[in-house]
């Protein structure tokens, strides 16, 4: 979508979410200054500090025209949730989803140390991906560990689904304007892989249909 | 570029709050900032340290806060502006010093941030600073979103040299670790000169010595100082309000519930039917402001986080007031509208609106919730905190917890706060049986090691991380070693301050602002203390154990171990994994062996998972940090590493 396209609702809420260390915060940073660029008020609420030791670690985004909004979003208002961990996504539809709401789902699992030492088990991928499809309008299921990886690092996950949300085309993002804040927050040299990880993240989602 | 101090006045950026409060003292030509880590304050000291040079300001990370505080005042007393930032503990250490202070006065303008932590996301209490402000008797201010926390930092340096005394402006994480657009100012092109000027009459406050006696004449200065904030407070342009002339309710608020009351409102539609005053001088309030609001309806909301401090004060003013305003029906904690623990939401503005206003609202469908909350029940495992793969805490646990065990006298460790706290849950082996203040861990031990004579018999270990030390162990180690407590400190020296983001302590060779420092040395510190020393390596497990055995199973006073190894996280191992990992299918038998899985089951790395298909433990590539302890682990020999070139 272009980046003086309208906002499709205003406040518009995104929610990031994953583990401490999959780069939830700096992916939200990208996306905030992305909006500021273009002249959007926006407001970031984001739990960590603890968190980064293996807890949930999420962020909310609110984007708009008028003003600054609650840095923690009332519930069930999310319009896009990315989520770096697919059982993340369920905890945070629980809280923000509701029927409209759009998925963009990494499917690499990071398995708990409840998971881990034998106490619970962690869920089946299409039972997973059943559940996240029915609370959702469109959910897309996206290898983006894996392609991160091949690129030589898990951590350009984070970016290669901001790349997704862009394909995707349902917010104002574009190339230009991701390399621009990115420019903004990252050294040179890391500017490059990370517009390669931004692309390769879009043409993912454009090789596959929304849906389990 | 960096943002903090090339960006041009009118620029509109995207700053963390606590960005926004190191601009906001620059913009006010702050020239020394002192603090100790702690979230969700650390990035203010942060932000400043990395500009330090370019600005031309004084950084650092003090020992603890009481010493920040000190620092700050310092520059004070010499003219300068300072600020001093601690978490809402840290005022705790340093409210000794910050009573007298706000006895004695202040000269150049000194703020002090504390940045609470309502509902204690990265804290072990939800304790509050706001009190702090009325038992100091000064000015407290609480700014309700970004812009504000710049703008009002600049107006605290202003006002602090109005009165001649130290002003309070209390952050909370929703703001210091959220992040919105703000818009800056000039930055000053002056640098005052340092004096402090001592040799006037003794009570002259500009020329003479500072102190807080004589008490009761400098006592009654100070509330003069209070009064004078007060009548400020009265026209500040911050405290605003919205909404209708007459409202049915009026909501009171502060802080970052500023914006929950406002989407509140906005969500049920009722900013014909509700206004909204948001304070930012809350302390002492404007009491004439104030006042003329109350009389404006019959019906009060107070929105703020934890202890209803903003409720009680307003309840003293509407009974003091009553005569000519009427009685009101005020609703807020007390009356159980809003909860009394834990951090405010939206949502709950929302039902308490929905309460007073006798509305119906539902988020969404009960269907969907319903069917939400059963996935996430049946998919949605917890997550449980965890040392990170590679953290020296878990070998070192690990170590503690086996030593302990074969020590056999249902030996405990006393600890306090830092990644370490981690110790008390499953991660830890739930070795840590107490938890408190900072350096509480060794002051109890040392209590605990008297007990002797009182039938007790079991080992007592103390433990502390290496920022710590320095903090506040240093005073109860000699405590122990001066009462012969029988007791082993092991301190987690991870070289650096890691919890919070790798800051700087004494015991390193960098100060805050990147410069070379001299290092103060632990283990010299501890030998001169008087306690029997020694250093070891966590991840050599064995030799370790062996060690640390003998230290707890003696009784000979105090001892110290040290173990040494870096945080996971820390520049210098980050993304260096030591070693290449492996794992024998062939040898790792899983439930066949007799360990029944304890790489998994009982040391639980994240970087080790269960392969339920293969029935054997796997490396996950993504997550292993490839520290090689678990190849120490596992008694197959299943597990083994290479060293990586």
């Amino acid at each position: 979508m272009a980046a003086d396209a309208k906002l499709p609702g205003d406040p518009y809420n995104l929610v990031i979410t994953g583990v401490g260390g999959q780069g939830n915060v700096l992916a939200s940073r990208v996306l905030g200054n992305i909006f500021t660029q273009q002249g959007y008020r926006v407001t970031i609420g984001e739990t960590f500090g603890a968190s980064q030791r293996g807890g949930s670690v999420m962020s909310h985004l609110r984007i708009s025209e008028t003003g600054t909004w609650s840095p923690r979003m009332p519930r069930g208002r999310a319009h896009v949730i990315i989520s770096l961990e697919p059982t993340e996504a369920l905890r945070v539809l629980a809280d923000y989803g509701n029927p409209e709401v759009i998925l963009l789902c990494n499917t690499r699992p990071v398995h708990s140390i409840a998971v881990i030492s034998g106490q619970a088990r962690y869920p089946q991928q299409d039972q997973l991906r059943q559940w996240i499809g029915d609370l959702s309008a469109r959910a897309w299921f996206l290898e983006a560990t894996r392609a991160a990886m091949e690129m030589g690092n898990p951590i350009f996950a984070n970016i290669m689904m901001i790349g997704a949300l862009a394909a995707a085309d349902i917010l104002p993002v574009d190339k230009d304007s991701f390399k621009a804040a990115v420019s903004q927050i990252m050294p040179e040299d890391k500017v490059a892989a990370n517009c390669l990880a931004f692309d390769r993240g879009g043409q993912m989602l454009l090789k596959k249909e929304p849906g389990p | 570029m960096n943002e903090l101090t090339e960006g041009r006045p009118g620029q509109r950026l995207l700053m963390m709050g606590n960005q926004a409060i190191a601009r906001g003292a620059l913009e006010a030509g702050v020239s020394v900032a002192a603090g100790y880590p702690g979230t969700p304050s650390s990035e203010i000291i942060e932000n400043l340290a990395g500009v330090a040079a370019a600005a031309g300001i004084y950084v650092e990370w003090s020992v603890n806060e009481k010493v920040a505080a000190e620092v700050a005042a310092a520059a004070s007393f010499a003219g300068l502006r300072s600020l001093c930032v601690m978490k809402q503990n840290g005022v705790n250490v340093a409210s000794d010093f910050l009573l007298h202070l706000a006895g004695g006065g202040t000269r150049g303008g000194m703020v002090l941030v504390p940045c609470d932590d309502p509902g204690a996301l990265s804290s072990i209490n939800e304790g509050e600073s706001r009190h702090f402000a009325r038992l100091l008797e000064i000015p407290l201010l609480e700014p309700g979103d970004f812009q504000e926390a710049k703008d009002m930092i600049k107006w605290a340096f202003e006002l602090s040299e109005q009165i001649g005394n130290l002003v309070m402006v209390r952050s909370v994480t929703r703001l210091s670790h959220a992040s919105g657009n703000v818009e800056l100012g000039p930055m000053p092109d002056f640098r005052p000169k340092a004096r402090f000027r001592h040799t006037g009459f003794i009570l002259d406050p500009r020329q003479g010595a500072v102190s807080s006696a004589p008490v009761a004449y400098k006592h009654d200065l100070q509330q003069q100082k209070l009064e004078k904030a007060q009548d400020a407070f009265e026209n500040a342009l911050f405290n605003t309000y919205t909404g209708p002339e007459n409202p049915e309710l009026l909501v009171i608020t502060a802080s970052a519930c500023n914006l929950y009351c406002r989407e509140a409102i906005e969500i049920l539609g009722l900013s014909d039917r509700a206004g909204l005053l948001k304070l930012a001088t809350t302390w002492p309030l404007p009491n004439n402001l104030v006042g003329r609001y109350l009389e404006k309806t019959g019906r009060v909301l107070i929105v703020e986080e934890v202890i209803p401090f903003l409720e009680e004060n307003i309840k003293i003013l509407a009974a003091e007031l009553a005569l000519e305003i009427g009685a009101k029906t005020i609703h807020a904690k007390r009356d159980k509208t809003l909860p009394s623990v834990g951090e405010m939401h939206p949502d709950h503005v929302i039902a308490a609106l929905a309460k007073i206003f006798d509305l119906s609202y539902e988020a969404v469908s009960a269907d969907y919730t319903e069917k939400a909350g059963l996935c996430v029940l049946a998919g949605a495992p917890g997550r449980d905190l965890t040392f990170c793969p590679g953290c020296p805490h878990r070998a070192s646990y690990w170590i503690l917890h086996n030593v302990l065990a074969l020590d056999n006298r249902e030996g405990f460790v006393c600890g306090d706060i830092g990644c370490y706290s981690l110790g008390m849950r499953e991660t830890g082996y739930f070795s840590l049986k107490t938890m408190h203040a900072m350096g509480s861990g060794t002051g109890l031990a040392s209590g605990f090691g008297k007990l002797g004579p009182f039938g007790m018999d079991q080992s007592i270990v103390a433990v502390s991380g290496d920022s710590t030390f320095f903090h506040a162990v240093m005073p109860a180690l000699v405590n122990a070693v001066h009462y012969n407590a029988d007791i082993t400190l092991v301190v987690f020296d991870n070289s650096g301050t890691a919890m919070t983001g790798f800051q700087p302590h004494p015991g390193l060779e960098t100060d805050a602002m990147g410069q070379s420092a001299p290092a103060v040395d632990i283990e010299a510190v501890c030998r001169a203390l008087g306690a029997q020393t020694t250093v070891c390596d966590p991840f050599e497990m064995d030799q370790t154990r062996d060690i640390l055995l003998e230290k707890v199973s003696g009784k000979n006073g105090v001892q110290v171990v040290i173990m040494r190894r870096a945080c996971a996280l820390s520049p210098a191992r980050r993304g260096r994994p030591e070693y290449e990992m492996y794992l024998d299918p062939q040898i790792c038998i899983g439930e066949n062996c007799g360990c029944n899985k304890l790489c998994t089951r009982v040391f639980k790395c994240p970087g080790l998972n269960w392969d339920d298909q293969n029935r054997c433990a796997r490396i996950d590539e993504v997550i292993c940090a490839g520290c090689g302890v678990c190849a120490s682990v596992c008694p197959a020999g299943a597990i083994t590493r290479k060293k990586r070139t």
